[in-house]
């Protein structure tokens, strides 16, 4: 699923790594960054990704009573290779809860492929757009909070996936 | 005369009842409801406006039609506050988001700056008299923003995937760019009218 996500605070993000890689380059003929540049990017936070985010959300077999599936996967920035045993956080406003609300809470953790599956509520609409939210905090990597949006209220699940860079 | 009243009445009468029955309704809290009332509302007005300051609400004078359009914008400044005020408390973080142009989803922007637009008619209609405004300075001032607010709040209407059901909301959202081209033709906004009103040097 490709996102395009153009705001301010994504283009400013934007503009400051353009400009950061810049000086980057001038000051240290681009050492740093040599790996990076012709292997898989990490994935940027999502603006609003971190909206009603709880910190530590337990991790459960099923978010209450589940009809909903959220799947994605989880891999290192460079040369891709999939993060078995990584722990992601979920949640949005569904039809058991709103988006703060603890019930509306759940972790779970990637398979040896990298890949991740939690069943959890059918998500609604809730400020103007179907979305569910996913954090990656656990420190090994970079946090990263991701924001996917449903193509439509309708659909019964949504895929979100990482590509995490070095802590 | 009375067609135009039964045409407004309906233009924004289905739109809001078809969101009241809206299964959307079931999970949301009252006060995210009321917010989102205050926004169909707040559309429903801004549809008014332009109908009462063209004339075409008969048997309304026109004096009394610019009465009611005063009060109207008070009623809208309230309706808008309302709105702002339930999504701030249903959930903090998307309505800063969005107050400060920072949000992930494309019609907040539209919203707030439709919001500005409207406070500051509203306050330069209160202090109007005091800056000793000419007509024609206020309609330099006001016709601008009158068009930021209407394209504001319309984009930001169709844009919202909410309780509101989309083909009622789209005729409401024609309406209101019907009416306010309409009466921005009917009166000549754009005219130099110096001759006209003797506003002269």
């Amino acid at each position: 699923m490709t996102m395009v996500v153009l705001n301010r605070r994504s283009l400013l993000v934007a503009g400051g790594s353009v400009l950061a890689s810049g000086v980057f380059a001038t000051g240290v003929s681009g050492l740093l960054l040599p790996a990076r540049a012709n292997g898989l990017a990490p994935t940027e936070s999502m603006s609003g990704g971190a909206n009603n985010y709880r910190k530590g959300a337990a991790i459960v077999d099923r978010i209450g009573k589940g009809g909903f599936w959220m799947s994605g996967t989880v891999r290192r920035a460079g040369d891709g290779a999939p993060l078995a045993g990584q722990r992601i956080q979920i949640w949005a406003h569904t039809v058991e809860g709103q988006e703060h609300e603890p019930q509306s809470h759940g972790a779970t953790l990637t398979d040896k492929d990298g890949k991740f599956r939690l069943e959890m509520p059918q998500i609604i609409p809730i400020f103007g757009q179907p979305h569910g939210h996913l954090a990656y905090d656990s420190g090994e990597f970079k946090t990263v909070f991701l924001r996917p949006v449903m193509r439509s209220a309708k659909d019964n699940s949504l895929e979100a996936h990482f590509v995490l860079q070095a802590a | 005369m009375i067609l135009i009243w039964i045409a407004l009445a309906l233009v924004i009468g289905v739109p809001t009842a078809l969101a009241a029955i809206s299964e959307q309704l079931a999970w949301r809290g009252p006060v995210y409801i009321l917010a989102g009332f205050a926004g169909i509302v707040a559309l429903g007005l801004v549809l008014v406006q332009p109908l009462l300051i063209g004339g075409y609400l008969a048997p309304l004078s026109a004096y009394r039609g610019r009465r009611a359009h005063h009060w109207i914008g008070g009623a809208l400044v309230l309706a808008v506050m309302i709105h702002v005020a339930g999504l701030w408390i249903t959930s903090p973080p998307d309505m800063i988001d969005a107050l400060t142009y920072s949000s992930p989803t494309p019609f907040s922007p539209f919203g707030v700056t439709a919001m500005w637009a409207i406070f500051i008619v509203a306050l330069l209609a209160l202090l109007r008299r005091r800056l000793e405004l000419r007509p024609r300075t206020w309609r330099f001032i006001h016709m601008p923003l009158a068009i930021i607010i209407v394209v504001g709040s319309v984009v930001h209407c169709l844009l919202i995937e909410g309780t509101m059901e989309t083909f009622s909301k789209a005729v409401l959202c024609a309406a209101v760019l019907a009416a306010t081209a309409k009466v921005m033709m009917d009166l000549q906004v754009w005219r130099k009218r110096r001759t006209l009103r003797g506003e002269g040097p």
